[in-house]
């Protein structure tokens, strides 16, 4: 029960920074929606141009339903389908550790939008660390929440790896915040060293 | 005869069998008549005039005009969508998605359904009589496109006094006009819901229509068409081409769950050439009554149609083009077990409207009913359907009411 309602602080809290990086009225694309908890909000308090993609057909019909803009897509595949500078907002929120080719797809973001808003599991995390360091065990904690032969997740990174491919891409790191166990966020600036060992996840916005 | 109600039905026909289908809403008939001043230029580069268009209209326009849906009926269909057919004397072909406190909500909604340009139910087709000639066309009616039959539909809804359309929809064929509707007038689709269907016809299925009118052809009573003059019917040839095509309406799950290998009023096989099997009594039913509501020359010139649609042909071969800086709401439509008109088709428009930028919606509906499905009870295809209308209903201002509590 506690694990559960932590998972959801820390996602609530996820979705709000991301939300309040998006400007309003803008256009805006969710890579990976799930069941378009993040586009109903930003559709609903920001006035947003909304669409999603989204891999699971169950997630697409629910979001539809709900009168949100989505199709069913695959990251790794159909983001190639859309024009460069389609959207103000990309939108990448959790999943580009589970997608095949994390550097395609990071290009791919930043062709079709101005403005890219990643976040993604640290696994530099100091929990993480531990479980994996001391424990001698695949880290299950509330970000990385499931066990190693169930989870999506195929391509993990630390804070820090994540700015170094930035850089091998000449990626700009416009905002970045780090966010807590609890659901507390502060942004951080280089060097990450702190934010690599006490985030729990990471929200970075990107651009060329 | 086999009992043939149930889930297994055909994909055209206006006469789906089910509780909500018996007996048709209330509808209002209407025919409009365009003459020589006013001549349809086809695609083929003939002009037809003059002409008329059937159509069936649901509902109130609102004073803005801003509510008016377009139904568009598939191959076989007709204006008849949720009214009772007056040959059948069946519910219309689409009663669970048109009607009150239905997706198209006709309390809400101004419903417009009108036989397609080459039909047989009213609107100028084949059957029609040719001015200069006082006979019937036959095959001196001139082969029609799919946007032939959507310019036809536009010069009614301008004679409707519409300038703009909230929706078009439809399934099949009809899905086909959507899509042409978007790309031809881009500026009066304010959405399009293009379901189980495809920007251009397949190999496959110009194959499959092709048997169809080679069978209607075969048929000694077709006379080169001219079997009206000669007071004949090329029953058996029409028989036998919708018998054909009613099969890849269906799926091998849908007809072997409903018929498997069960024998029809008999213990035993005879051996010998009755329909000693369901299927076959089934499919037999399904030709014979289809030829008292259907023109044999209507289904070669729609069928055609159909096989000339290739709406990325039209734009040097890139499909976005045919959507470029497009403002329409899109929402595409398919089944997994539609092979007919495979998810492969719909992601095809999918990723054409993604190019184009387009605000588009795609949702594969989980079904066993192959292309059939989408006249059928499929609850999550209505409420997507219903969720992607309430939303574009408030992007354009129109008041969400009453529907809401039959809902």
């Amino acid at each position: 029960m506690t694990h559960q309602k932590r998972i959801s602080s820390v996602a609530r809290a996820d979705l709000r920074l991301i939300a309040d990086m998006v400007t309003p009225g803008s256009r805006v694309l969710d890579v990976g929606c799930g069941d378009g908890a993040l586009l109903e909000m930003l559709s609903k308090k920001k006035r947003v141009d909304g669409r999603g993609m989204e891999i699971s057909q169950g997630g697409v019909n629910a979001c539809v339903a709900r009168g949100l803009s989505v199709i069913q897509g695959d990251a790794d595949i159909d983001l190639e389908t859309y024009p460069d500078e389609a959207f103000e907002f990309v939108i990448l929120s959790q999943t580009i550790q589970a997608t095949r080719n994390p550097q395609r797809v990071l290009e791919e973001l930043l062709r079709i939008g101005r403005r890219v808003i990643v976040s993604f599991p640290n696994f530099g995390y100091w929990r993480v660390r531990l479980l994996l360091g001391i424990g001698g065990h695949m880290p299950v904690t509330t970000a990385l929440n499931q066990p190693w032969y169930v989870t999506p997740n195929i391509h993990f990174c630390t804070v820090s790896d994540f700015l170094n491919l930035c850089d091998e891409m000449n990626v700009q790191i416009d905002k970045a915040y780090a966010l807590s166990r609890t659901g507390k966020s502060y942004s951080f600036r280089r060097p990450v060293i702190f934010a690599n060992l006490l985030a729990e996840e990471a929200i970075l916005q990107l651009s060329r | 005869m086999v009992d043939v109600t149930g889930e297994v039905q055909d994909a055209d026909a206006p006469h789906p069998r089910g509780s909500a289908a018996e007996s048709g809403i209330e509808s209002t008939a209407g025919v409009e008549v365009f003459d020589h001043s006013q001549p349809l230029h086809l695609g083929s580069g003939a002009t037809l005039a003059p002409y008329q268009i059937a159509y069936q209209t649901y509902g109130a326009l609102n004073e803005t005009k801003s509510n008016a849906v377009l139904v568009c009926h598939a191959l076989t269909g007709d204006q008849h969508v949720a009214n009772t057919h007056p040959i059948t004397g069946k519910g219309g072909w689409w009663p669970r998605m048109v009607g009150p406190g239905r997706p198209i909500d006709t309390n809400r909604f101004f419903v417009i359904c009108s036989n397609v340009i080459g039909g047989c139910m009213g609107t100028t087709g084949p059957e029609s009589i040719h001015p200069e000639t006082g006979q019937p066309y036959g095959l001196n009616f001139p082969v029609i496109t799919i946007t032939d039959m959507v310019q036809a539909q536009a010069k009614l809804i301008d004679r409707l006094g519409i300038p703009d359309l909230f929706c078009v929809i439809g399934g099949s064929m009809g899905g086909m006009q959507a899509l042409q509707w978007a790309s031809s007038y881009p500026e009066r689709v304010f959405s399009a819901i293009p379901i189980a269907t495809a920007a251009r016809h397949s190999s496959q299925n110009i194959a499959f229509n092709e048997v169809g009118r080679q069978a209607i052809m075969a048929d000694r009573d077709w006379h080169g068409g001219n079997y009206q003059s000669l007071n004949a019917r090329p029953n058996k040839g029409l028989a036998v081409a919708r018998m054909a095509a009613h099969i890849t309406y269906l799926s091998e799950t849908a007809l072997q769950r409903k018929f498997g290998r069960n024998l029809q009023d008999r213990d035993h096989i005879t051996y010998g050439f009755e329909a000693d099997f369901q299927i076959e009594s089934y499919l037999r039913h399904q030709g014979f009554t289809f030829v008292d509501r259907f023109d044999a020359n209507s289904y070669l010139y729609i069928t055609r149609a159909m096989d000339y649609f290739d709406l990325q042909a039209d734009f040097d071969g890139v499909l976005s083009n045919a959507f470029k800086d497009t403002q329409t709401r899109f929402c595409i439509v398919s089944f997994t077990s539609d092979w007919l008109f495979p998810t492969a088709e719909a992601r095809n428009v999918v990723h054409a409207l993604n190019a184009a930028a387009a605000n588009v919606s795609f949702v594969e509906i989980e079904s066993d009913k192959g292309h059939d499905a989408f006249l059928l009870d499929e609850p999550e295809m209505f409420a997507t359907l219903r969720g992607f209308l309430n939303a574009a209903a408030e992007a354009r201002g129109l008041t969400a009411h009453r529907q809401q509590k039959t809902s």
